[in-house]
């Protein structure tokens, strides 16, 4: 009965979201606040209904009702309740859901929160926003009903992945999503703009806070992401270069570039057509992603071919969305002011050159994840472009970006000083070249080319902090000067700083780890030790353990210092689930500081003597939580601008600021 | 119950091998072993979904590992190991595709694209080049108007 309400909801927030559309765009362009208003009750509607629905898909799942046909293929009643529960958004058809949810939901806050927009561009934009609903829920109706019921119900379900039972896992999907939709209320406000003609500062205020809402978001979804391949998947990798992976990556970095040219036309208001292309831009990224992922078009080309309908028709919904977006921006672009003038050295140059990096970033990430698509399709040429591709091109683009990052901050808006910016950060470069050298002296092997990246990190997190300390006048002023200064600062430059350092903190961690990770496999007999760089690693026991819904055999391993004092104790599993006769492996990560011990345990094979023994590789993974760390400072970096009052309250500047 | 479960955890073990960092494989030379390690990473596991054979624990990277381990062993070059792998089972096997015939556009694109956004750059600046356009008698009145009133 519960499904059957939520199958109903469904339908009727599909219909609403129809209303809403209708409504708001009428009320609009008739400048009729009735009209404007009934379609934001239905924008509310729209996302109360689905609320229903997707509860009731989450209820089916709980109680494992298998008479649901995405609950049968997708869960099992020995399942933890937790990974039921994240069961609702593990499948295709959930995750559909999912999406229309978060979409509806975006367009609900505009509808409850937007009262300081215009009302005609509020009107327009939750009419596009409503399109956009009424696109993705007809897909979700009629194609990929998450609530559908079987005929026969089976007795028990086909259950999760395993791989897919972890707790990072369960929290990917919805941040993702969160940021990957986030851009659609960036891309209705453009097309609202444009519909109107109009693209100002005004304009640009309204898009910043969303925009950094979103890539927040995507940028907490992708860490949680990366993270979990880290410790699932079993040696130690946390970003490779998968079509998947580079499906969510290239929204976030048109999101990045968006949220700098969006403060450009903010404070200038220059670039306006370019600021409203990356808004499409963005959002159709998300839907490419949508695409790219959901249709199973990168697994194979011919598991495409063998059920095209639904990858077909989300590329219709894609071509339909984007097609009419950079339609009308074809079209109104020639006529939009040009705003603000700016010389060649300024913080409008250093932002157009961080969107040009940006952008070419995105194209090379794009351009391989399709290349292999694009070659079979012109001379049926099968080829792979893989990590050693994109570490190639990408990281000399990011390299080239991270280099002039720093000066850009201190840079003044329409003419800056180059020589006095050099002056200021000339300390910041030696320090970190300083760093890099000594990296280069004492880390074992000597390693150039990582301890070039160690300097770029320095680079970075260096000159945020020298930009925060001219903000404040630190070593300057008095200490109560430099305390008032604190307090006064817009959350926004707290935010800015955060997330420079936090890039810093992240390129140090990833060129530290990469290069001088330790890794040792032996198989071990019971109480058999091997080496591990300064570390010694001893399988003391093994014991068999039966979970919830898996079987396993966990390995005791002792890790000792030099002096043989006990390091760490790690309980590595291997993990087999009946199931699905899967065998995954579970490792176990003892923390020393920012540096990671990795312990995996292997599968059993006959050892000296005829003793069992088994295959357990360990391995140091120096400074890997940086890795994490600096993209959760970004994160950080985004919520905090969130909150600045400027943002918040969508006014112009009013606290005095020191250097912009 | 128990001899079931022990049954279970051997069949499991079978299922997965360990990488290239498995013992059982190395080679005797530390130098050789390294380069192999480093050319595993641009060989794709052919039946894997882009793992390379460097992180692969499918039988068929196995396979793959001792093909170029043995042939680092026979002192030949890296690129005459490629080229190797290329005959025997085409360009797909590649994670890097080589810069030749088709795959141009791909090497190339990234600069391509880069110019563009240079010339584009370059002419934004020089459009701006031009003084700003003096204020209407009407603005500097509203401007006048403005400040005297904050």
């Amino acid at each position: 009965m519960i499904v059957e309400l939520g199958a109903f909801a469904l339908i009727l927030s599909l219909l609403l979201s129809v209303a809403q559309t209708g409504l708001s765009a009428v009320g609009g362009a008739r400048r009729s606040p009735v009209l404007a208003g009934a379609g934001r009750g239905a924008a509310l509607a729209t996302f109360l209904a689905l609320l229903v629905s997707f509860a009731a898909l989450i209820y089916a799942f709980v109680t494992s009702d298998f008479s649901v046909a995405n609950v049968a293929a997708n869960s099992h009643t020995d399942k933890p309740m937790l990974y039921k529960v994240a069961g609702a958004w593990g499948s295709h058809e959930g995750s559909m859901l999912l999406w229309c949810l978060v979409l509806t939901g975006y367009g609900a806050a505009m509808a409850f929160f937007g009262d300081s927009l215009p009302p005609r561009l509020r009107a327009y934009a939750i009419a596009v926003q409503g399109a956009l609903g009424v696109l993705f829920l007809a897909y979700t109706v009629f194609a990929s009903n998450p609530l559908a019921r079987l005929l026969d119900a089976p007795i028990e379900g086909r259950s999760l992945n395993p791989l897919l039972q972890d707790p990072a896992l369960a929290f990917h999907p919805p941040f993702l999503y969160a940021g990957y939709v986030g851009f659609s209320v960036v891309y209705s406000l453009s097309l609202a703009a444009l519909i109107e003609g109009r693209i100002d500062a005004a304009w640009a205020r309204w898009v910043r806070p969303w925009t950094l809402a979103a890539w927040s978001l995507l940028t907490v979804g992708i860490t949680l992401g990366a993270f979990w391949a880290y410790y699932e998947l079993g040696w130690g990798g946390w970003w490779f270069w998968d079509p998947v992976e580079n499906a969510s990556f290239m929204p976030w970095l048109i999101g990045a570039a968006l949220l700098h040219s969006a403060i450009v036309t903010e404070r200038r208001g220059a670039l306006p057509g370019w600021t409203a292309f990356l808004a499409l831009a963005a959002y159709t990224f998300s839907m490419l992603g949508a695409f790219l992922v959901r249709s199973g078009v990168l697994t194979s080309v011919h598991a495409f071919a063998v059920d095209p309908t639904r990858g077909v028709l989300l590329l219709i919904m894609m071509g339909v969305a984007a097609g009419a977006g950079f339609l009308l921006f074809g079209i109104r672009a020639p006529s939009l002011n040009r705003g603000g003038q700016f010389r060649p050295i300024s913080r409008e140059s250093a932002i157009v050159l961080n969107n040009i990096l940006l952008s070419t970033a995105t194209a090379v990430v794009l351009l391989g994840t399709l290349y292999p698509l694009i070659r079979e399709a012109m001379d049926g040429e099968a080829v792979s472009v893989g990590a050693p591709f994109f570490n190639l091109t990408f990281t000399p683009l990011m390299i080239l970006a991270f280099a002039v990052l720093p000066a850009g901050p201190l840079l003044a808006w329409k003419r800056g000083d180059a020589k006095g910016v050099a002056r200021k950060l000339w300390i910041v470069l030696a320090l970190a070249a300083l760093l890099g050298l000594i990296a280069y002296a004492v880390v074992q092997p000597r390693k150039a080319l990582a301890s070039g990246g160690l300097v770029v990190g320095f680079w970075l997190i260096g000159g945020a902090l020298l930009e925060m300390g001219e903000r404040l006048k630190l070593f300057r002023a008095s200490v109560a000067e430099s305390l008032r200064r604190a307090r006064g600062l817009p959350r926004g430059a707290w935010g800015t700083t955060l997330a420079h350092a936090g890039l810093g903190v992240f390129v140090l961690g990833a060129s530290f780890e990469t290069a001088w990770r330790v890794e040792a496999a032996q198989a071990l007999s019971l109480n058999g030790s091997q080496p591990l760089g300064a570390y010694t690693v001893t399988l003391t026991d093994v014991v068999t353990v039966e979970g919830p819904n898996f079987l396993a055999e966990r390995g005791i391993v002792t890790v000792t210092n030099k002096v043989g004092a006990e390091v760490c104790r790690a309980a590595p599993e291997r993990r087999f689930y009946p199931t699905g006769a899967q065998t995954t492996s579970e490792v176990a990560i003892c923390a020393k500081g920012l540096d990671d011990i990795y312990v995996v345990m292997g599968e059993r094979r006959a050892g000296e003597g005829g003793k069992p023994a088994w295959l357990v590789r360990a391995y140091v993974n120096p400074w890997v939580r940086l890795i994490f760390l600096g993209p959760l400072l970004m994160a950080i970096g985004g919520i905090v601008s969130l909150s600045d009052r400027r943002v918040r309250l969508g006014v112009g500047r009013r606290t005095g600021e020191a250097t912009s | 119950m128990r001899r079931v479960r022990a049954l279970l955890i051997a069949a499991a073990a079978v299922a997965l091998t360990a990488g290239a960092s498995d013992p059982s494989e190395r080679l005797p030379d530390q130098a050789q072993e390294a380069r192999a390690r480093t050319l595993f990473k641009e060989v794709r596991c052919l039946v894997c979904q882009n793992e390379s054979i460097d992180d692969s624990e499918a039988q068929l990277a196995g396979d793959l590992r001792r093909i170029v381990r043995e042939q680092v062993k026979a002192g030949r070059s890296d690129a005459q190991i490629r080229d190797f792998l290329v005959e025997r089972y085409g360009e797909f096997v590649l994670l890097k595709p080589r810069f030749s015939g088709g795959n141009a556009v791909l090497w190339l694109a990234p600069v391509g694209v880069l110019l563009v956004g240079g010339v584009l750059m370059a002419g934004l600046l020089r459009r701006r080049e031009t003084p700003e356009p003096a204020l209407s008698q009407d603005e500097e009145e509203r401007v006048r108007r403005l400040l005297e009133g904050d």
